[in-house]
């Protein structure tokens, strides 16, 4: 998989960004307000799974809600997270942090759209019930386990 | 005392110098304060989204402000906490560093802001709480966002050393908003 990492920071844009002063900071301020839409609308569903926050809707209801800022937040998160990679991706090929970030990235996607998206959408209008308790804790865990690598991609 | 003074002391004391110091504690920390900008931020956007009525229209504001907004206020009591801690570790660097005295201005306008909210407009809130929000309502919210999105890119950009005090030569302007004052030499 090396090559491909080599390829993408030898890319123009790699190189671009590498080389100006103010395009990665700049990329990764908004990469940071990305994850607090996406932290935002994740933790909207969660708290309501615990039994707190908005619990007068259903999961469902806030799922549905909140689904387009989440997809768009996402979205930007992509791609300036890919633009951001493409820079440095030689040096993310050698993080752990970077791995363990893609890592939890993959499956707390993956269970946002199939076991979560079941439990939201089969919960009950009102309450917390334990399988939905256990989503919300393995869906935080996942996703802040994405915010933990993200973070020290920067310090290694 | 000035407030130079102040921050060079507090460089100096054992706390600044051992979290200073410590790699660990610092990168804990960093990753503490990320964690819940994760919480505070996050559900700050939703409340301003709500206030601007951009989502879920038709939950009542005051449900957001007496259920989303306690979660908020605590992932901030965090923030400050593990943002002091980082003040701490690099004192001098920080007071003098042109993003971090734009966040904390930011930041005194974004509590100024919130505080008409609480006090001048929720109370009034029996009119629209559960309808489309009036015009000052939708302005504080998105006065809001747009504060904490700038807050965020200032505390962000704190990192880089571009306008340091011990990079000189600087523009006299910045010089003078960084309150640095460049040794002789260096000019």
């Amino acid at each position: 998989m090396l090559p491909f990492f080599q390829w993408c920071y030898g890319t123009w844009i790699g190189e671009t960004i590498r080389e100006s002063t103010w395009l990665f900071p700049l990329i990764e301020a908004f990469h940071l307000v990305g994850l607090g839409f996406t932290a935002g609308t994740v933790l909207m569903v969660d708290l309501r799974l615990l039994g707190v926050g908005l619990s007068r809707q259903s999961a469902a209801q806030l799922w549905a809600a909140v689904k387009p800022w989440f997809l768009g937040s996402v979205t930007l998160m992509f791609v300036t997270g890919i633009l951001l990679f493409m820079s440095e991706a030689i040096k993310c090929y050698y993080s752990f942090a970077f791995w363990i970030k893609m890592a939890s990235l993959l499956l707390a996607l993956v269970f946002a759209f199939t076991v979560r998206r079941h439990v939201v959408q089969t919960g009950p209008a009102s309450g917390a019930w334990q399988q939905g308790r256990l989503t919300a804790v393995a869906s935080l865990v996942l996703w802040f386990g994405v915010a933990w690598g993200g973070r020290w991609i920067g310090f290694s | 005392m000035t407030p130079l003074d102040f921050f060079a002391w507090l460089s100096e004391t054992q706390w600044s110098v051992d979290l200073h110091e410590s790699e660990i504690a610092y990168s804990v920390i960093e990753s503490v304060h990320v964690w819940t900008l994760c919480v505070f931020f996050g559900l700050m956007i939703m409340v301003d989204l709500r206030l601007l009525g951009w989502t879920m229209r038709k939950v009542p504001v005051s449900e957001f402000v007496d259920r989303v907004l306690p979660w908020a206020v605590a992932g901030f009591v965090i923030m400050v906490i593990s943002g002091t801690l980082l003040v701490l570790a690099i004192p001098l660097r920080s007071y003098q560093n042109l993003f971090f005295r734009g966040k904390m201005i930011l930041l005194v306008v974004a509590g100024l802001n919130a505080w008409i909210f609480h006090f001048r407009i929720y109370p009034k809130m029996a009119g629209w709480d559960a309808d489309a929000p009036p015009k000052a309502v939708r302005r504080a919210g998105g006065v809001s966002l747009v504060l904490w999105i700038a807050i965020v890119f200032c505390g962000r950009m704190i990192a880089y050393n571009w306008f340091d005090c011990d990079r000189q030569p600087q523009a006299a302007i910045v010089n003078f908003l960084t309150s640095c004052v460049p040794a002789p030499s260096e000019f």
